[in-house]
């Protein structure tokens, strides 16, 4: 008796529930999960545009993908992994063809669920590194390169401005990071490269719930003086971090973010003190291109954007949207010419995706010339370890500071391999792939 | 009319004190139960199962066991996510270090790792109360997610920091970690909840329950009584807490399948402490009550306007949901400041005498 009204409720609920609205079957359904809330909706919103402008623009001005409309859907995760979790379970069930987590963390929460429910996830350029074995995670996919080869390219750059590699022996370099897993993600590259240059490493965690107050963090800065500083942040933690280095007077082109903390937001609320701050980045920065420009004109124009201000197109994180995005039509495209058919599956979704080979001639054609290196995803390596550039703060916008940079791939592959086969030891029994390699 | 107990007569001190003395609560709860066992797992959506009921159910048992602290033992806690935290940790290490024994058992063992931290945050409870242990127990909250983070041995050194449920059967059936089938994890969780809710109440009706109530009311007079404070208010500490971590590693193994430290944070201790004021402090019904409010309405507000078929932008409905349940709590602590499970009890009085009341 005590229980009934509760359980009138639940099964009520259960029914409703059951009933959810079927999709339509001339469209391809895809959730976005994304965070227009929260402490990291700072580099969350453009990055929600983004992706979704892209696809607005696909259809409004192609009809979609190969005459097949996609339909998006935001689900909100104010980055926890508990939020995308349910995000997950919630759309799973209407179609979704492939998720695009957008944090290490729902990342890390998703691969054994999607792997076991055949449904791909991609993790663009972020999520667990070892993922790019696609030996193993037949559907994770982290392109254009992983963590690891992101640090490698931030050590590499180091080097290469101290006067070459060997010139790092003795000198110590600061590892400022969100202490997540996103954070952490890199550190055992770190410690690698660290005893094989030579070089020493002091690292500064940053809590998630004390992302706006790095004083300690930048007090051990400054006790240690490190000789380059790395940063891998996200969210309130990059401009906090800029403005906190500009404070203590930290050499700001010795600070080196990775492409997350790269955003006009991040360097902008510093002022003039963060001139000359330094970020990777694997897209460009600015509007200059066919299909940003289409984006203007039939969704920003039309009033379909959720975009407010037109500057904002062409912003750092919201070209990375449209990146995000592009590799997803770009999947879609190769799934369709593998099947044959025009409206395709997950399943059909993860062979587009390992069949990922957008050339130089292909980005011109879809009018995002020198916007991005080329990508190619293959069987063997998810990722492909692709070329990142350095980026330069001038004070105003950000500026291209060194021409493409190849990761160390000779010292980040045994890693990967390592930390997949831990991977799989620490859950299993890890399913064997049991999806053919495409002919090449 | 019909929720009358004329008729229905004691002869025996036992009957008399029985946890459901009226013969239609008894059939009630065998209806509830019938259908919880098998309406749930044959009609309920893989949505409904894994979104509403399988964290409800996990919350409902963290509720209860903060409900056994504070009240029932009149002891506030603000680690309660803490608690839970340190059931999940320790479930994920036993369940990795010895694979070949049984999940379940893990799970149930965890409890007593959180009961022995537990204990040890509770000491101070003899000298201080109300907010003073209230700020005690938020230190235990700090210091326990400050271990979580910073001991690489409670994750086995993961990369990231994240610990996840192995998969583990019961039966040849698969029961946690990934691929788990939705029914059999409901299922799992529900015999758990029951089974412990079970317990809970043989022991706050009880000798200790009444010793804790003493405590409550006036610790001074339970004293006097011969009611030793210590012992008594330490065993509050190790049954809350040991509710608290079983429903921690149940969170981790049957619901979420894999945690970051970050998630048994203060926001966790805060939702089960407004379960218990929502629910009704000192009632077991209360703890169902409170968790099916604050843990079910976000999740329903979330995603019902996308059932009649509402676009609605995902980051308003999260704006939304938080000010509707905001305001629901304030709302509800105005109509009844002692939770739903007073008006629970008005609505059965009124029930009783219906339709002739007087």
């Amino acid at each position: 008796m005590r229980f009934r009204n509760l359980f009138i409720g639940i099964t009520g609920l259960a029914v409703a529930a059951g009933s959810l609205p079927a999709m339509a079957q001339d469209s391809m359904y895809i959730p976005l999960l994304t965070y227009r809330t929260g402490p990291f909706a700072g580099s969350g919103i453009p990055i929600a545009d983004g992706m979704h402008d892209y696809f607005k623009m696909l259809n409004e001005r192609d009809g979609g993908i190969g005459g097949v409309k996609i339909v998006t859907e935001e689900c909100e995760t104010g980055y926890t992994a508990q939020k995308g979790v349910e995000c997950y379970e919630a759309t799973k069930g209407k179609g979704a063809l492939v998720y695009n987590p957008w944090s290490t963390g729902i990342t890390l929460a998703l691969i054994p669920k999607a792997t076991n429910e055949k449904i791909p996830v991609l993790s663009m350029a972020y999520g667990l590194s070892a993922a790019a074995m696609g030996k193993t995670f037949p559907w994770v996919f982290n392109p254009p390169l992983t963590y690891w080869d992101g640090l490698s390219v931030a050590v590499k750059y180091a080097g290469e401005k101290s006067g070459g590699m060997d010139k790092l022996k003795g000198k110590t370099i600061g590892y400022i990071y969100l202490d997540a897993p996103y954070g952490k993600e890199p550190i055992p590259l770190l410690d690698d490269l660290a005893k094989e240059f030579g070089f020493k490493v002091t690292k500064y965690p940053v809590p998630g719930d004390k992302m706006q107050d790095q004083s300690s963090q930048w007090l051990n800065v400054q006790q240690d003086n490190p000789d380059w500083i790395i940063m891998w942040g996200w969210g309130a933690m990059n401009p906090t971090a800029v403005k906190e280095a500009a404070k203590v007077g930290f050499p700001m082109d010795k600070f080196i973010g990775v492409w997350w903390a790269g955003s006009e937001d991040d360097a902008r609320p510093a002022g003039a003190g963060s001139k000359g701050y330094l970020t990777l980045n694997f897209t460009a920065v600015g509007a200059n291109y066919p299909a940003l420009q289409d984006i203007v004109k039939h969704v920003f124009d039309k009033g379909n954007s959720s975009v407010k201000d037109k500057s904002k197109i062409g912003e750092s994180n919201y070209n990375k949207g449209v990146y995000n995005s592009m590799l997803m039509a770009e999947a879609i495209r190769a799934a369709q010419k593998i099947t044959g058919k025009k409206v395709i599956t997950p399943q059909d979704m993860r062979l587009g995706l390992e069949a990922l080979d957008i050339s130089a001639a292909r980005l011109k054609e879809i009018g995002l010339e020198g916007f991005a290196a080329p990508v190619k995803v293959t069987c063997d390596d998810h990722s492909g370890a692709h070329a990142v550039y350095v980026q330069q703060w001038d004070g105003a916008k950000w500026v291209k500071a060194s021409d493409w940079i190849s990761p160390m791939k000779d010292k980040v592959r045994p890693l990967l391999e390592k930390d997949a086969a831990d991977y799989t030891g620490k859950n299993a029994p890890w399913p064997a792939r049991s999806e053919a390699c495409p002919k090449s | 009319m019909l929720y009358r107990e004329a008729g229905q007569f004691k002869t025996t001190y036992a009957e008399d004190m029985a946890v459901f003395p009226i013969r239609q609560d008894r059939i009630g709860i065998a209806v509830i139960l019938l259908v919880a066992y098998v309406g749930v797992p044959l009609f309920a959506s893989s949505f409904a199962l894994t979104s509403v009921l399988i964290p409800m159910l996990v919350l409902t048992l963290a509720a209860i066991g903060l409900n056994i602290l504070t009240g029932y033992a009149g002891l506030i806690s603000l680690g309660t996510g803490a608690f839970m935290g340190v059931g999940a940790y320790a479930c994920f290490k036993l369940t990795t270090a010895f694979p070949e024994v049984n999940v379940l058992v893990w799970i149930l063992a965890s409890g007593f790792f959180a009961a022995a931290v537990g204990v040890v945050f509770g000491l101070p409870s003899l000298r201080i109360k109300g907010l003073y242990l209230a700020v005690a127990t938020l230190a235990a909250q700090f210091f326990l997610q400050w271990c979580f983070v910073r001991i690489g041995w409670l994750t086995n050194y993961s990369s990231s920091g994240s610990i996840e449920a192995a998969r583990r059967e019961l039966f040849g059936i698969q029961i946690t970690g990934p691929g788990a089938s939705d029914v059999a994890r409901y299922l799992c969780v529900l015999t758990l909840l029951v089974f412990l809710t079970w317990i809970a109440s043989n022991i706050v009706h009880g000798r200790i329950g009444r010793k804790w109530m003493m405590v409550r009311d006036m610790d001074i007079a339970a004293e006097l009584m011969g009611v030793r404070l210590l012992p008594t208010k330490l065993l509050a500490f190790a049954v809350s807490s040991y509710f608290c971590g079983v429903a921690g590693a149940m969170l981790l193994f049957f619901h979420y399948g894999s945690m970051e430290s970050i998630a048994f944070n203060i926001d966790l201790s805060f939702q089960i402490l407004f379960m218990i004021i929502i629910g009704g402090l000192g009632s077991l019904i209360g703890s169902y009550f409170g968790a099916a409010f604050i843990a079910a309405l976000p999740i329903v507000i979330k995603f019902a306007p996308q059932l009649v078929g509402l676009e609605l932008h995902s980051a308003h409905v999260d704006q939304a949901t938080v000010m509707i349940v905001g305001a629901l709590i304030i709302f509800f602590l105005i109509v009844e400041p002692h939770g739903l499970a007073r008006l629970w009890q008005i609505g059965k009085q009124k029930l009783r005498v219906w339709p002739f009341p007087y």
